[in-house]
């Protein structure tokens, strides 16, 4: 008995050792970690009223703001989670944040309509404090590619969601709920700031 | 046991094992062959699949003269560097492939005006590059001719249908979403480029 326990041991080892059996590895970890990426950014509300507002700044600005602002935030997101990935550290990333949906928030309420480089660069340096939260908030074992990939997507298509809101600015009533939804954003954002402060 | 015996067992295992099938551990099963498992792992493989999505956007952006340059010369040159790099079997430079990435991503974003020459020998570039990437991949796996050729059609028919939907686009706001598409690919190469960098 011993001796066939023996043998059934050894062809066990041999069948696990079969490469073959590798091909069950394949590419398992990147639909997790595209998964996980895109989720970062929706599960998040300070991140999703900031991009909602971007998306909303840029309906209310209209050509080329429409198009230049979601264009800005994901490359200077990105350029955020670049500097987060080699080691860079930004301090008060939460109060930036927080700030982000504060200062877009009452863009969206004020209507405000300020030169497009000005918004360009008022965007893109909020951008930088989401994407190294992005960055630095990678799940260990992730594929980097994947997951960054995923919450590209995700921000943009959070973008596309706030300017296809904004559409109803050509409205009188939708330029109103534009603006209440901006009130709204900024409130939210105090509220983000009260909490990053106080932790 | 005797070590007669021991060595003898080793033999055996050690032969068994270096007889085995390579581990294609990378590589996607669709179960319906070598061919599709090439086919599908273009579709997988983020490194290979961004630029080339970039540069078929691209000259879908500059018309129908550039996107036949580009599906003329992308797939042919794909097809030399795999082939190329299933003998030399070269090591992936993450650094290279995120850079080009984030180049051809903020042509797209950018929309520049190249002359045509200049985009046929971008098509010819990336498709060595591309391919030779992907040639390293597979050049451990079974078959690697056929996943090559699969891969191959793979890249022929994304091009086509990029560049030939881009090609078709009228309304303005449709070639502004392919120019943020382009960011979002350029936005992806950047952080790429991180994580080489990590």
């Amino acid at each position: 008995m011993k001796r066939v326990t023996s043998r059934a041991a050894a062809a066990f080892s041999l069948a696990l050792a079969w490469p073959a059996v590798a091909l069950a590895h394949s590419q398992a970890g990147g639909s997790v970690s595209f998964s996980s990426g895109f989720l970062h950014p929706i599960s998040g509300l300070d991140h999703i009223v900031a991009m909602l507002a971007v998306g909303i700044w840029g309906a209310q600005l209209g050509a080329p703001g429409i198009w230049l602002l979601p264009v800005t935030f994901p490359l200077v997101m990105a350029f955020g989670g670049f500097l987060a990935l080699v080691g860079v550290p930004l301090p008060g990333i939460e109060i930036g944040i927080a700030v982000s949906a504060i200062g877009l928030g009452l863009a969206v309420c004020l209507e405000a309509k300020p030169s497009l480089w000005i918004a360009a660069l008022l965007v893109g340096v909020f951008a930088i404090f989401h994407g190294h939260a992005h960055g630095a908030e990678l799940p260990p074992g992730a594929n980097g590619i994947a997951y960054s990939i995923g919450f590209v997507i995700a921000t943009g298509l959070l973008h596309a969601t706030g300017i296809s809101v904004g559409l109803v600015h050509r409205w009188l009533a939708g330029r109103v709920a534009l603006r209440v939804a901006g009130a709204a954003i900024a409130v939210l954002g105090l509220g983000f700031l009260w909490r990053a402060v106080a932790s | 046991m005797t070590l007669a015996r021991a060595l003898t067992r080793f033999a055996v295992a050690a032969a068994v094992l270096g007889a085995a099938p390579a581990a294609d551990a990378h590589l996607v099963t669709t179960n319906l062959g070598p061919f599709y498992d090439g086919f599908a792992h273009f579709f997988t493989a983020p490194e290979v699949l961004l630029p080339v999505l970039a540069l078929s956007l691209f000259a879908g952006l500059r018309g129908a003269a550039f996107g036949r340059a580009v599906l003329l010369w992308l797939p042919a040159a794909w097809l030399a560097g795999a082939c190329g790099s299933l003998w030399l079997a070269p090591r992936s430079p993450p650094l290279a492939a995120a850079g080009v990435t984030l180049a051809l991503g903020a042509l797209v974003a950018a929309d520049v005006a190249l002359p045509r020459r200049w985009v046929a020998g971008f098509a010819g570039a990336l498709g060595l590059f591309a391919g030779a990437l992907a040639g390293a991949d597979l050049s451990g796996a079974s078959a690697p001719l056929a996943l090559a050729a699969g891969a191959a059609s793979a890249l022929f028919v994304t091009t086509a249908l990029v560049a030939g939907q881009v090609t078709s686009l009228r309304a303005p706001w449709t070639r502004i979403a392919v120019r943020v598409a382009g960011s979002w690919i350029a936005a992806s190469g950047l952080l790429m480029l991180g994580w080489a960098l990590r």
